[in-house]
């Protein structure tokens, strides 16, 4: 039985290779400098580049762009013109004075990344991948959207860009976010209904990759968080940095010191790490990253990769992945679209293991009296998403002192959610 | 022998496991086999099948109802070798083969019987742990190469290939197409100037007319999609439906083979 093998025509410089190598932090095995073969995009053991041979070479070629763009003044001259004068940036940082006043304790504060245009901040990515299709002369730009808002900016700087643009979005997820289908094509948009799957955000993730593989040569994929293959979770974290850099020298204005800490909701996570990375450094900022914990504690129940996922390669990149003990990809379950993902962005995971940052989960009931209390402390509706990061400050706000601070980073609007929370609030 | 491409060209057909459940694709392969596949790919089905169109996506989600899992498709790669030599190869998703963890996928293959494996979504440069395990066990580690890729990545996907090169023939997911595209042949001729591997040309293979048009430029043509439709097409008759399809896919080629040979004879 098998007894002669076709040999490789190259043993002998496999075999040095593999002599080379030494120690090594990723489990599937990073390439020591002096190999042909390089890994690229980690975090930790986290990211790298997993996908069909047939997309590596438009990865590369992004990443070749994007370090390129980085470092051309102009790029990023255009790109802080559009964010000021046309998403609206920079975005206020708020003192919720009646909602701090309710929770006794530190003092809360709002990054109002919900007053951007097309309600979230979504637009900050869109606009810096925009530009960059551009300068690769593609026209034609695909999107995978959950909770529809990272299909809306798209459409939205598709428009602005006379883009073609298609979206992929999860039937399920159309039916729980109508209004954001309806704004897309109301923008000129594409939105091509997934049914595969649980039909949700990972759905519509591996039916954009399909297309992607399929028209590679004229397409952008204009990943909306910091998922994927490298460089996406570099790329698109980049381009929400600057969240963070306003939020920290805002708070320094006001209160001429660094908050205790900052919470953000985390899906694939692009608003948790566009805050969180001004705050790195300050290692006395606590940054905590709130999932989705659903309905439930079983597999099925919630989206919490911390609490029941475990290291896995899903579309592009190695990350806390909920998976079953074959490792199939489990299906996930939040009330807010947006969260409802079963692995979050390599950064993350590395942030957690490394214990810089810290995730909990809050359930959908919690986000559900997160974002009512929202509303009525302080007249702001937030969206789903972030209400989850709203029931992490109701937890956590009373049992901090008065001098501390705590931002919390209100990543988009509940305008989208309205069906949703009037479904499950009863309050007709 | 295993790996072996004796015909013009070879036939590696593609199966995805536990559709419609194990004993059937055992069945299946084995008469795959016996109508004339050299190589059969053991497809391990995986919940989000990001390289593959509708036909194998389906086939995946039936698998999955029944529970298959990457076990089960060692378990029955073993079975078929015990009736056949022919080459055997795992076809999968990167994310089962690293739950199973790497060294013990290795060690459960090479016990089982299989020749090598290919991983979809595991480019050259992440692979170097999954090649140190496979080279332990002496199992061939088979890349994909694409149109897309520049010279040197073909280059990079010749040295770490082995067994044979799997030359991606256009852009975009598994599929039946009625035309094979124009840059196939030229696809072929670019790998070659790295290795001297067999090549076996996929993605979208599905008629006579097509594997025999492959033969002039390849030495295998891989079918999957074309083969795991017939599978769905025929309930209660999976294995002889297949076994008549793997006729007529070849009957073209093997014509002209014969000719070929009878040339030479003369």
């Amino acid at each position: 039985m098998a007894t002669s093998r076709v040999p490789s025509a190259n043993t002998r410089s496999l075999d040095s290779a593999i002599r080379l190598r030494g120690k090594r932090t990723a489990p599937l095995g990073m390439t020591e400098s002096g190999s042909t073969r390089k890994s690229a995009g980690r975090f930790g053991p986290y990211g790298g580049r997993y996908v069909p041979e047939t997309l590596m070479a438009a990865l590369q070629e992004l990443e070749r762009q994007y370090e390129k763009a980085k470092r051309d003044r102009k790029f990023q001259a255009r790109l802080d013109e559009l964010l000021r004068t046309y998403a609206g940036r920079p975005t206020p940082l708020f003192f919720a004075q009646r909602l701090t006043r309710r929770l006794g304790g530190a003092k809360i504060y709002l990054k109002r990344e919900d007053l951007l245009h097309t309600g979230a901040h979504k637009i900050n990515n869109c606009l810096g991948q925009a530009l960059l299709a551009e300068r690769m002369g593609k026209r034609r730009i695909i999107a995978e959207t959950g909770a529809g808002q990272h299909g809306v900016a798209t459409a939205t700087v598709c428009a602005l860009f006379g883009f073609e643009c298609v979206v992929y979005m999860g039937t399920e997820d159309m039916r729980r976010q109508e209004l954001n289908v309806f704004r897309m094509r109301l923008l000129g948009a594409e939105v091509r209904g997934v049914e595969s799957g649980s039909r949700t955000l990972k759905d519509a993730i591996n039916e954009a990759m399909r297309d992607w593989v399929t028209n590679v040569r004229s397409t952008h994929y204009l990943l909306g968080s910091v998922l994927g293959a490298h460089p996406y979770p570099t790329m698109v974290r980049d381009f929400h940095k600057v969240i963070g850099r306003e939020a920290r020298a805002q708070i320094l204005k006001a209160e001429g010191k660094l908050p205790a800490a900052i919470i953000a909701c985390v899906g694939g996570g692009s608003n948790a790490i566009g805050i969180f990375h001004e705050f790195l450094k300050d290692k006395k900022v606590r940054l905590v990253g709130v999932e989705a914990g659903g309905r439930g504690d079983a597999l099925g129940e919630h989206a919490a990769r911390f609490r029941g996922g475990s290291p896995g390669v899903l579309q592009g990149s190695y990350s806390y992945v909920l998976q079953d003990a074959a490792g199939q990809i489990a299906t996930t379950h939040s009330v807010s679209a947006g969260l409802d993902y079963p692995s979050i962005g390599p950064e993350h995971a590395w942030l957690r293991d490394s214990g810089r940052a810290e995730y909990v989960p809050a359930s959908d009931e919690e986000a559900l009296a997160g974002c009512t209390l929202l509303a009525r402390t302080e007249g702001i509706i937030p969206a789903l998403e972030s209400a989850h990061a709203v029931a992490e400050v109701v937890k956590r706000a009373p049992k901090m002192e008065n001098s501390e601070i705590v931002i919390v980073n209100i990543s988009g609007r509940g305008d989208k959610d309205m069906g949703i929370l009037k479904e499950k609030l009863k309050l007709d | 022998m295993a790996l072996s491409f004796a015909k013009h060209p070879s036939l590696v057909a593609y199966v995805t496991c536990g559709d419609p459940d194990l004993a059937t694709t055992r069945e299946i392969v084995l008469a795959a086999i016996g109508a004339g596949a050299e190589v059969v790919e053991l497809g391990v089905p995986f919940s989000d099948p990001l390289a593959d169109g509708p036909v194998i996506q389906r086939a995946s989600e039936r698998a999955l109802r029944r529970g298959t899992a990457l076990a089960d498709v060692l378990q029955l790669a073993k079975e078929v070798r015990k009736q056949s030599q022919a080459g055997l190869i795992i076809f999968s998703y990167l994310n089962p083969i690293l739950r199973m963890g790497l060294a013990k996928f290795a060690a459960v293959a090479q016990d089982a019987g299989v020749d090598g494996a290919l991983i979809t979504d595991l480019p050259v440069e992440e692979g170097d742990t999954y090649l140190a395990e496979m080279r332990k066990r002496n199992l061939a580690t088979i890349f994909l190469a694409a149109p897309t890729s520049p010279d040197d990545r073909l280059k990079q996907i010749a040295q770490v290939s082995t067994g044979f090169v799997y030359a991606v023939s256009r852009t975009g997911v598994t599929g039946a197409r009625k035309q094979l595209p124009d840059d196939a042949r030229d696809m072929v001729r670019r790998v070659r100037k790295y290795t001297k591997l067999p090549v076996a040309v996929g993605f979208g293979i599905s008629t006579p007319e097509q594997f025999a048009a492959v033969g002039e430029f390849a030495e295998a043509a891989v079918v999957g999609s074309a083969i795991v439709e017939t599978i769905e097409r025929n309930h209660g008759k999976e294995a002889e439906a297949v076994a008549e399809f793997i006729r007529e896919l070849t009957v073209v080629s093997r014509r002209s083979s014969a000719r070929t040979d009878l040339r030479k004879s003369r």
